[in-house]
């Protein structure tokens, strides 16, 4: 599904350079749910960025579904069925959940169908539908539209950084139940997440762990996840703080 | 009524919605001319017997009636200026389409400066949409210069949603505005310019009243060359409370001046004014491009979306 090949990405800070990706090689099957966890600014949301196309990398190569993405663009990458849930979702003035929905979905969906995605992630949809997504929406209703529109897209591959930052007041179960759905019904798609949080890596069949730029280690869960040291919030949630990197 | 050609369908569709005549109240205006016009048992409208223009009377408790008053240009080389007087009875409840569509396909300017007063009796309420335009493939110029005055008793309201979003090279619009008592005043203003155009928009509310209500909003897109101005003032003689914001994107070269006012002359009037430009967010941009779009059908949407 997805190959990334000896893949570097380095900015320059300060005047000096600064190696955010260091040289990563990585399979991800298809059909799968793969997390990509490890500490803050290790690198995992430039990685993710990487991938959609939102960063170009500064050396190496990427293939999906064994062509050559490499250069091409965020559009193209879009259309050739890689999606990309923003850690921090977009705000639009003028710009309503339905239209964000009809242009995720490349087509004229009907509101009834809009509806459904908004309704999958614990949205109460007739309430939602005609809103602007702008600042008159709360952080976690923005994130819960960002991962509806994901939804929409049909991906083969949908990627989610961080996905349960700011949704407190949806019930966790929700999110895990999309993704859960989410493989079970992409014919093959995979579904590529972000996370520290400990419920989300329990439904992964294969863990990334990643740590200054490169892979620490990856494999099956039930391999790697009993040797990772996930942090449990109050209230069990597992949820730790937000990630300041890249 | 006359009957239309394309142009002039063309035009009154896109300034007013209207195909054909309409319902109830409405003067059609083309080329300087009446070509139909119809008054209704609450909507008096009548020639203006000293400058060129019409009398608009609609009776005290007429609710849920529209009147249209659009005017389209079709010719090269027209210049004309109308007086609209509009008297709204106490308690009515209307909505009023105005408008101004200019096809000029030859070489002169076509200009139509149309003033538009409104005098709004007690607890009457107005909503009043004035959308212009302009095309034609010609080198005169499509100029449109309206004024507009707005006289609101007590606890009257009126809203005013005032389009420009394509075609019109040069435009002056000066609107003011004075509020009684518990008079309500919001304007929704969208302006686009392009090519070498210029815009020029000045609001001047004054708030006499207690509990007079004002918000006067304009969203604007300036593209290539195109300059404009929004000039807001509110001014409040009284407990009241006034509103006034100017949120605009620039693109190419795009310019645009905002100078917005307030003045308060009472301790209890709360004034508060608003102005933001800037080009469109990149990040806007990519959320739409990983939605698959092309850079240029995301601002497309983006600019579709802020001034909807």
């Amino acid at each position: 599904m997805l190959q990334l090949n000896d893949l570097s990405f380095r900015v320059r800070e300060e005047e000096q350079e600064k190696e955010i990706i260091r040289g990563v090689d990585l399979k991800l099957p298809a059909g799968k749910i793969i997390v990509i966890t490890g500490p803050n600014g290790g690198g995992k949301s430039t990685l993710a960025k990487l991938i959609a196309g939102i960063e170009r990398p500064s050396a190496g190569t990427i293939l999906f579904q064994g062509e050559d993405i490499t250069d091409k663009s965020v559009t193209e990458r879009a259309r050739m069925g890689i999606a990309y849930a923003f850690q921090q979702p977009v705000r639009f003035k003028g710009i309503q959940v339905l239209d964000l929905i009809r242009l995720a979905a490349g087509k004229r969906l009907s509101v009834q169908g809009a509806c459904e995605y908004l309704s999958a992630v614990g949205l109460c949809a007739r309430n939602y539908i005609d809103r602007e997504v702008n600042a008159s929406l709360s952080g976690g209703e923005l994130k819960r539209i960002e991962i509806a529109t994901v939804l929409a897209r049909k991906a083969k591959l949908s990627i989610f950084d961080e996905p349960e930052a700011g949704i407190d007041l949806w019930s966790f179960q929700n999110l895990i139940d999309v993704f859960q759905r989410l493989r079970e019904s992409s014919d093959g798609g995979s579904v590529l997440i972000i996370s520290h949080q400990e419920r989300i890596l329990e439904i992964a069949d294969e863990i990334v762990s990643f740590r200054e730029g490169q892979v620490e280690r990856h494999g099956r869960r039930v391999e790697i996840l009993p040797s990772l040291q996930i942090g449990r919030a109050p209230g069990g949630c597992g949820r730790r703080g937000r990630k300041g990197g890249r | 009524m006359q009957e239309l050609n394309e142009i002039q369908k063309k035009l009154l569709e896109t300034i007013a919605g209207l195909r054909g005549a309409p319902n109830g109240a409405f003067n059609i205006r083309s080329d300087s001319k009446a070509i139909g016009r119809q008054s209704s048992e609450n909507i008096e409208i009548t020639p203006k017997t000293d400058v060129s223009g019409l009398d608009i009377r609609i009776k005290p408790g007429t609710k849920g009636e529209t009147v249209y008053i659009p005017v389209v240009i079709t010719q090269s080389g027209i210049k004309e200026l109308v007086y609209n007087d509009f008297f709204v009875g106490e308690g009515a409840e209307v909505t009023i389409v105005a408008g101004c569509g200019i096809d000029n396909c030859g070489a002169v300017d076509s200009q139509h400066d149309g003033i538009h007063r409104f005098y709004v009796e007690k607890n009457a309420s107005v909503k009043y949409v004035e959308r212009h335009y302009g095309c034609g493939s010609g080198s005169g110029k499509r100029l449109l210069n309206p004024g507009t005055e707005v006289y609101l008793a007590e606890d009257s309201s009126m809203e005013m949603e005032m389009l420009q979003l394509r075609g019109v090279d040069d435009t002056k619009r000066d609107t003011i505005a004075k509020l009684a008592a518990g008079a309500k005043l919001v304007v929704r203003e969208r302006l686009m310019t392009h090519g070498d155009q210029r815009a020029v928009s000045g609001y001047d509310v004054l708030m006499e009243g207690a509990g007079a209500h004002a918000d006067v909003v304009s969203r604007s897109v300036a593209r290539e060359r195109s300059f404009q101005e929004f000039d807001a003032k509110i001014t409040g003689n009284a407990p009241c409370y006034g509103h006034t914001e100017c949120d605009a994107i620039i693109m190419d070269e795009g310019r645009i001046l905002a100078v917005p006012g307030l003045a308060a002359n009472h301790v209890d009037a709360a004034l508060m004014h608003e102005a933001a430009i800037g080009k469109i967010a990149g990040e806007q941009i990519m959320k739409l491009m990983t939605l698959g779009l092309t850079e240029t059908e995301a601002q497309e949407q983006i600019i579709n979306g802020f001034l909807r």
